[in-house]
């Protein structure tokens, strides 16, 4: 439960009154109030400043320092306060997250020092609030950062264990941790580059020989070029076919960028080889040549802001098309009113619109190659409007472009960064939900077992002490599941019975029961079962009553009774009963009869919804419905009959 | 409470007043802070004492801070008690019988007016605030549709996971169950005299109204 809200706690518990009159069974008892005491100020004295608060402010969260019992250590007899010696300026966000319920992270405190602070006084980081997590999260990223690159030659060590796959995959993404990586890392380099050089150094003409024509130096050395290319190629091939082998998702790899950019890159070549060198396909071929030029891009594993441009490329395509379209607006208006306007003079250059498109992106920006110029009075005036205009249209969107570059850069990691943080704090939530939930779950059956020890009169083993705040909570709880005559189950166990009940009617009642089940009641009845095999009890052997002979054959039944007693009296009868005032005062019907098992083999037994509470301990079954020990009392027989009855509220 | 004041930082806060401009609208009631009446005044009124009314004041103005719940927090609240099931339908229904002057906001003095009933009240009149709550539109009569509406709600925050497995018909048969019981001359719909008729003949019902008499 939250325990911010542990102040509307009386107002849900009145509130539940609504239920009453709607319940058909009666409510089990509340939890007594036993430390009734008075909120009283506290003085909590962190190394020489003082501070105050009520009791119950800090008793909120149970399960930090201040809020249990571990703060009596630090309790000083003399003064009457609480000593910490801690720093109070950090203090001071601590004890706002008791009163208000938010823990703030302030931003002049170091990470380490304001961490180091929660862990003390045991406050988990995650309930920092939203307005202070975001910059909390970052200034702990950043110190695990920093102090992670002064570890990180311990940490390139080779750890053991690491299979051949694995050890070659990390060689490829880090070049730096072992020489053979970083060897292999500029060997590929060295050749991206060489290849580029080639392709580049190929087109020159490389001087004439006796022929008059220059030839470009490819086609001189043909065979020196070819060896080079080859040779390229076949690092290539091999480093693809390696870093293939070593991914640890193949699949995922050869879906990257960088993987197809290496297909790309080699793929002309043997395409080339595949082709034979014939007229027709000569033209493809050298369009095939021209994809070598992708090697270049093959740099960007070797350079981080390559890979950095390139994703912002991407990320500001919608800016970046806006840009187009808008240059592609005015070069069209442009380019219809410089051919209309030149369409008079002779001998023009603008012979049709899309002609005019050359001389318009020319002039908007701002080349002014001066191929086509403009010949009348008109067309020259457009022209200059033109290039006017062109300035503006391009230096316009391009500020704004950077601009949006650098926001939507840092936004995509800051979105990025939220996103992984958010799964795990949603976790956590959902965890102490979900923990709030089983809480009630757990210590109901706690409860039976705190109430079995009773019955038993042992020695009582360690019971979760639960505060009072818990205890009410689960006696509100438990006077929803009375009121609507359902239980709160855990997940697993609704799976179950779900299962359960789609493969059988319903469930068999044991014999020794049959008389109990009146219509009228149905809705309130409620069996449990439970398979309980015993060791060996530490109980005299019960003799039961006639009525319940046959359960001794059986596994032990607990029946909870809801109802008229009048109805049930065939049950009573044979039990030993007490009168009630001895017992609750309150309750009048409601019995809760137990068996107890004496054989050592739990024999089958027809199971249905198979024992949704099994104790911890098996011995004999205590009643159920409590989960606050002190509340329940019975009656045990005096006819050393261990058969036991407590009313049940 | 006619005597409430209300201190508004900027404009008041009336009902009556229609105000055209919607930023106008916004700005107030972001600007509203209520002030409850006096210690005095509401110790005669209600039935705790004046460190009662501490206690309660302060956990109320903690959660609140500017003195009126409106009906999501209240919802936020309430739902905090039932993690496995939803318990806003409830706590509609809950808000409307507190908040007694029906303005949508429920404030310190309707709280705890209400919780004074409900911890302090003589059975009839917490057996009168429960009539009150199932009857929704307050016409005076439990219908079996209200009743069905109550029922599902309280159902609703059982969550799913329950023993046994919770059926679409269950909350009707309650409400079979329920008017069974009450309705006494079976003309469809229960009226206050049969309600609290026929709880004060029933056992259960009249010991668990004192349930929850030591809670504060």
């Amino acid at each position: 439960m939250a325990t911010g809200v542990a102040a509307w706690l009386p107002f849900a518990r009145a509130a539940a009154i609504g239920w009453m009159p709607v319940a058909n069974c009666p409510m089990p008892n509340a939890p007594g109030d036993n430390s009734k005491r008075q909120d009283e100020l506290i003085i909590l004295n962190i190394s020489g400043r003082r501070f105050q608060t009520w009791r119950t402010t800090l008793d909120r969260y149970p399960d930090t320092l201040l809020g249990s019992t571990e703060k009596d250590f630090f309790y000083n007899e003399e003064t009457k306060e609480y000593f910490f010696d801690r720093d109070p300026d950090a203090f001071r966000s601590i004890l706002n997250f008791y009163r208000t319920g938010k823990l703030h992270y302030p931003r002049h405190e170091c990470i380490s020092a304001y961490d180091e602070e929660l862990t003390f006084f045991g406050i988990i980081p995650e309930i920092i609030g939203d307005c202070c997590y975001e910059e909390y999260k970052d200034r702990k990223r950043e110190n695990l950062e920093r102090l992670q690159d002064d570890q990180e030659e311990i940490k390139d060590m080779k750890l053991p264990n690491m299979s051949f796959r694995e050890t070659m995959w990390r060689a490829f993404e880090n070049p730096h941790t072992s020489t053979m990586a970083l060897v292999f890392y500029y060997v590929t380099g060295f050749f991206i580059a060489i290849s580029v050089i080639t392709n580049v150094v190929e087109t020159v003409p490389c001087g004439s020989t006796f022929n008059q024509k220059d030839m470009p130096c490819g086609e001189r050395y043909t065979v020196a070029f070819f060896c080079i290319d080859t040779a390229c190629v076949m690092i290539f091939t091999v480093e693809y076919l390696l870093r293939l082998f070593a991914a640890p998702s193949r699949y995922r790899f050869m879906r990257s960028v960088m993987s197809i950019i290496d297909v790309v890159a080699i793929l002309p070549y043997y395409i080339g080889l595949v082709m034979t060198n014939n007229e027709d396909v000569s033209g493809a071929f050298v369009t095939l040549r021209v994809f070598r030029v992708f090697r270049i891009f093959k740099f960007s594993r070797h350079s981080q802001g390559l890979r950095i441009l390139g994703y912002t490329l991407k990320s500001c395509a919608s800016e970046l098309g806006f840009l187009l379209f808008s240059l592609t607006m005015a070069i069209i208006i442009f380019a219809t009113v410089m051919f209309y306007a030149e369409k008079g003079s002779s001998s023009t250059k603008f012979t049709s619109i899309p002609a005019s498109f050359w001389y318009t992106i020319v002039t908007m920006t701002t080349l002014g190659y001066g191929d086509m110029v403009p010949k009348t009075i008109a067309g020259k005036i457009f022209g200059s409007i033109c290039s006017l205009s062109g300035v503006l249209v391009i230096a316009l969107p391009v500020p704004v472009i950077v601009s949006n570059f650098s926001r939507i850069y840092h936004q995509n990691q800051r979105a990025d960064k939220r996103r992984a943080q958010k799964k795990t704090r949603m976790a956590r939530i959902r965890i102490a939900k979900s923990g709030s939930a089983n809480a009630f779950l757990q210590s109901k059956r706690n409860g039976m077992l705190s109430e079995l020890l009773e019955l038993t009169g042992k020695d009582e083993e360690e019971q979760k002490s639960m505060s009072l705040l818990e205890s009410q909570h689960h006696h509100l709880l438990h006077c929803l599941e009375k009121t609507t005559a359902h239980e709160f189950v855990d997940e697993q166990m609704y799976e179950q019975n779900f299962l359960e009940m789609a493969l059988q009617t319903f469930p068999s009642h044991s014999p020794s029961t049959a008389s109990h089940d009146s219509p009228a009641v149905t809705c309130c009845s409620r069996k449990e079962r439970r398979n309980t095999p015993l060791p060996s009890a530490d109980l005299p052997p019960p003799h039961p009553s006639s009525a319940h002979q046959s359960t001794l054959q059986e596994l032990s039944t607990i029946r909870i009774h809801c109802g008229d007693p009048l109805l049930h009296s065939t049950s009573r009868s044979n039990l030993n009963m007490k009168p009630d005032d001895s017992c609750r005062i309150n309750s009048k019907s409601g019995r809760i009869t137990t068996a107890i098992i004496s054989l050592p083999t739990p024999p089958a037994l027809p199971s249905d919804g198979d024992g949704l509470h099994r104790p911890p301990k098996r011995r004999s079954h205590p009643p159920t419905g409590h989960p606050v020990a002190p509340s329940i009392q019975t009656t045990a027989s005096s006819a050393g009959i261990n058969i036991v009855k407590v009313s049940a509220l | 409470m006619d005597s409430r004041r209300v201190v508004t930082v900027s404009a008041r806060v009336d009902a009556a007043v229609s105000s055209t401009d919607s930023v106008e609208d916004e700005l107030e009631l972001s600007t509203v802070r209520h002030r409850p009446e006096g210690l005095e005044q509401l110790e005669a009124q209600t039935r705790f004492s004046r460190k009662e009314l501490q206690i309660l004041y302060r956990g109320f103005k903690n959660e609140c801070p500017s003195g009126v719940v409106n009906e999501e927090t209240f919802k936020d609240i309430y739902s905090q008690f039932f993690p496995q099931g939803d318990a806003s339908t409830y706590a509609h229904f809950l808000f409307n019988a507190f908040d007694t002057d029906h303005n949508g906001s429920v404030s310190f003095e309707d709280f705890v007016m209400g919780l004074s009933i409900l911890l302090r009240g003589t059975v009839q009149e917490k057996l009168i605030w429960a009539f009150n709550l199932y009857d929704i539109n307050k016409d005076g009569y439990i219908s079996k549709e209200e009743m069905l509406d109550i029922m599902k709600a309280i159902y609703d925050m059982m969550g799913k996971c329950t023993y046994p497995v919770l059926k679409e018909e269950t909350p009707r048969q309650h409400v079979e169950i329920f008017f069974q019981k009450m309705d006494k001359n079976k003309d469809g719909v229960v009226t206050i005299d049969e309600f609290i008729d026929s709880c004060q003949n029933d056992e259960n019902i009249m010991r668990s109204m004192h349930l929850f008499e030591n809670v504060l």
